[in-house]
């Protein structure tokens, strides 16, 4: 086990720089997801770390000593592939073993790991069979035995959970949570799936073409993004971008939407807001679950507004509502027996406590 | 093969109602009848040299029905499983043909691999290059081919022209360019994740080849195998022209210059040894075919 450190790293193809410049520093024994959208490079910097692909420029290392040019094979790592890359000539025991059979460890020691890998992911039955005759999830708890018995000093998982469906992935992430939690290998994880990233890491790495957005544990890419980026990709439904702009009202400051709509800041929020100009663009980013129907009894901090509501979607413990602010399309979260109706009209509560306000040119959060 | 497939499918499929089943219905008796025609007209001429063979020379001139044996005999066949002569061309073609077989394995595979995988400057012009040298005639080829073994062999000393192992140098410019090619094909279908996780789970290049890429690809192998040995057992041109000697032929060279002797044709015989040279490969064929076919399924699951 060991941690491993990125440098500057960047990757050039031709003319297309896949990766520029990144810096991660990643701990022992933590778990990382790479998160953002296709194309960020995300699985170029997990391929990198690997050694498949050569770095452009920049270093990597592994347990304190720089990798760049060492063979993968050299660099004590294993990975776990999207679709399993299974040797499908071989049975699950003999995959699992391949590894170890190349670097001639004595049969006992490999039976032994084996036995024990199989046994901690509940595959013992299974040991026999060819790749072909197993399920999707089976042949991935199959992958990562194989990385498993190597007892590597870094696991790389790209994408492991992409060709199952929805609700085996749901039990693999649970598998694969479990499976760090026994054995405890840094591990590199990259996803483009965000409830994934949330629920799976320690630290969530966003990034967005080519470049880090925001490194952070799950809450706080949650709670306190840096860019617009992170704020729109981390969370679902995603968060809203209402634009706005700041006015001084009687020796308070107003957030104003629309011509119809403004709303004071809570004191906190004001003291913070304060010193941008009024003139400047904005946008208010407040994410469903803060839009919320009304009460009687509201807490401080959460104002009211009347809107007319386009579609609702009833999820069951939640109902999604969706109306239009002067064009933005908006989405909140009430209560299922708010009486939403589609066409409705219907008083919201939008809590400024949770509010974000970013900087409309820059997306930056400000 | 797809005369296989169809056979497993037709039986069990019964008329269903819907225009669908209906077109199938039809789709099947077209290809049923094409099917009948094409066996038709591909095994009526092994079945006129079975008759044939199987008639005494007198028969064979006699002018009687000749789709029919009034007298069948086995002389033939006697005559030349214990001819020398011809068990020397047996014998020639075999080792030929096994050893050409052998030498272009060990060529194509490595060839294939390294432009199918280890991705060099101009692999990808290579491996259309290789394709192209197939695609010139050996009826282009024998005349440089013959100059170029005189000139080796007055500059070395060796004897080469006139020697039966001559050809061993000469099958694998017909057999190695397709058999890389089909190699190549078969080794791009192979998904690139798989010798990646190879990699990572510490093999070398050739590791990756003799563990992973060879047992995945064997039904690409066996093609080519089959390939490779077919060509070879059934040249004709090459042996005709760089071998002279009768104890240097080839089976399908030996068979047409000492059966036929001036305008005299020994038709018993030469259909004889047709059928006995047509065995080799047919029986290759029969063995390797059912592991072929298993093999590709095999290697249709997502790896």
């Amino acid at each position: 086990m060991a941690d491993v450190a990125l440098r500057k790293v960047v990757k050039r193809y031709d003319d297309v720089e896949a990766v520029r410049g990144i810096d991660l520093d990643i701990s022992d024994h933590e778990f990382i997801v790479l998160v953002g959208p296709s194309g960020c490079g995300k699985s170029t910097t997990l391929r990198m770390i690997a050694g498949l692909e050569d770095i452009t420029d920049g270093d990597i290392m592994i347990g304190g000593d720089v990798v760049n040019d060492v063979p993968p094979k050299d660099r004590d790592i294993a990975m776990v592939f999207q679709n399993y890359a299974l040797y499908p000539h071989m049975t699950v025991a003999e995959n699992m073993s391949f590894g170890l059979r190349l670097k001639h460890y004595p049969k006992a020691e490999i039976k032994a790991r084996v036995t024990e890998a199989a046994r901690l992911l509940d595959i013992t039955d299974l040991i026999d069979r060819k790749p072909k005759q197993l399920s999707g999830g089976q042949r991935q708890r199959v992958a990562m035995g194989r990385a498993i018995v190597r007892n590597p000093k870094v696991f790389l998982f790209d994408e492991p959970l992409s060709n199952l469906d929805a609700k085996l992935r749901v039990q693999m992430r649970i598998e694969i949570k479990k499976v760090h939690q026994k054995v405890r290998t840094t591990t590199v994880y990259v996803t483009h799936d965000q409830v994934e990233a949330m629920t799976l890491a320690d630290r969530v790495v966003v990034m967005n073409k080519g470049r880090i957005e925001q490194i952070g544990t799950p809450n706080e890419l949650y709670h306190k993004p840096a860019t617009r980026f992170v704020a729109g990709f981390i969370g679902s439904p995603a968060m809203n971008f209402i634009p706005c702009r700041l006015e001084d009202a009687g020796g308070k400051l107003n957030i104003r939407l629309t011509d119809r709509i403004s709303f004071p800041l809570p004191p906190a929020r004001a003291a913070r807001y304060n010193v941008l100009p009024r003139t400047e663009k904005l946008l208010l980013g407040i994410r469903p679950e803060h839009l919320t129907e009304s009460h009687a009894h509201l807490e401080p901090g959460v104002e009211t507004f009347d809107t007319v509501l386009d579609v609702t979607e009833p999820m069951g413990m939640e109902t999604l509502v969706y109306f239009g602010l002067e064009g933005t399309p908006v989405c909140g979260r009430v209560d299922p027996n708010a009486g939403a109706k589609d066409g409705a009209p219907m008083r919201l509560a939008v809590d400024l406590n949770n509010m974000h306000l970013l900087n409309e040119a820059t997306g930056a959060v400000l | 093969m797809s005369m296989l497939a169809i056979d497993k499918g037709g039986p069990s499929r019964k008329v269903k109602y819907g225009s669908m089943s209906r077109d199938r219905t039809w789709a099947l008796r077209w290809s049923y009848f094409f099917l009948v025609l094409f066996a038709a007209f591909s095994l009526i001429p092994p079945i006129y040299m079975l008759i044939t063979s199987l008639k005494s020379s007198a028969e064979i001139s006699a002018a009687t029905n000749p789709w029919w044996v009034f007298h069948p005999t086995l002389s033939n066949y006697f005559e030349l499983l214990t001819s020398n002569q011809f068990l020397r061309f047996f014998w020639n073609s075999a080792i030929v043909s096994i050893v050409v077989v052998i030498v272009t394995m060990l060529i194509s595979i490595p060839a294939a691999f390294a432009l199918a995988r280890m991705k060099f400057w101009g692999s990808a012009t290579l491996a259309t290059g290789v394709f192209l040298t197939y695609l010139i005639p050996d009826s282009l080829l024998f005349i440089p081919l013959f100059k170029m073994l005189a000139v080796i062999q007055d500059f070395t000393g060796i004897a080469l022209l006139n020697r039966w192992y001559v050809l061993l140098l000469i099958y694998p410019t017909l057999t190695v360019p397709f058999c890389t090619w089909i190699m190549i094909g078969y080794f791009a279908s192979i998904p690139k994740e798989l010798d990646e996780a190879a990699i990572i789970d510490g093999a070398s290049w050739l590791q990756t080849l003799m563990r992973i890429f060879i047992p995945v690809a064997l039904p690409g192998l066996i093609a080519a195998t089959i390939f490779a040995f077919t060509v070879s057992w059934a040249q004709f041109l090459y042996p005709l022209v760089f071998t002279t000697s009768v104890d240097q032929f080839v089976l399908p060279v030996g068979i047409t210059t000492t059966l036929i002797k001036g305008d005299v044709f020994n038709w018993g015989q030469i259909m004889t040894g047709a059928l006995l040279g047509a065995a080799p490969p047919l029986i290759i064929y029969a063995f390797l075919m059912d592991y072929y076919i298993a093999g590709l399924t095999a290697g249709a699951t997502k790896g």
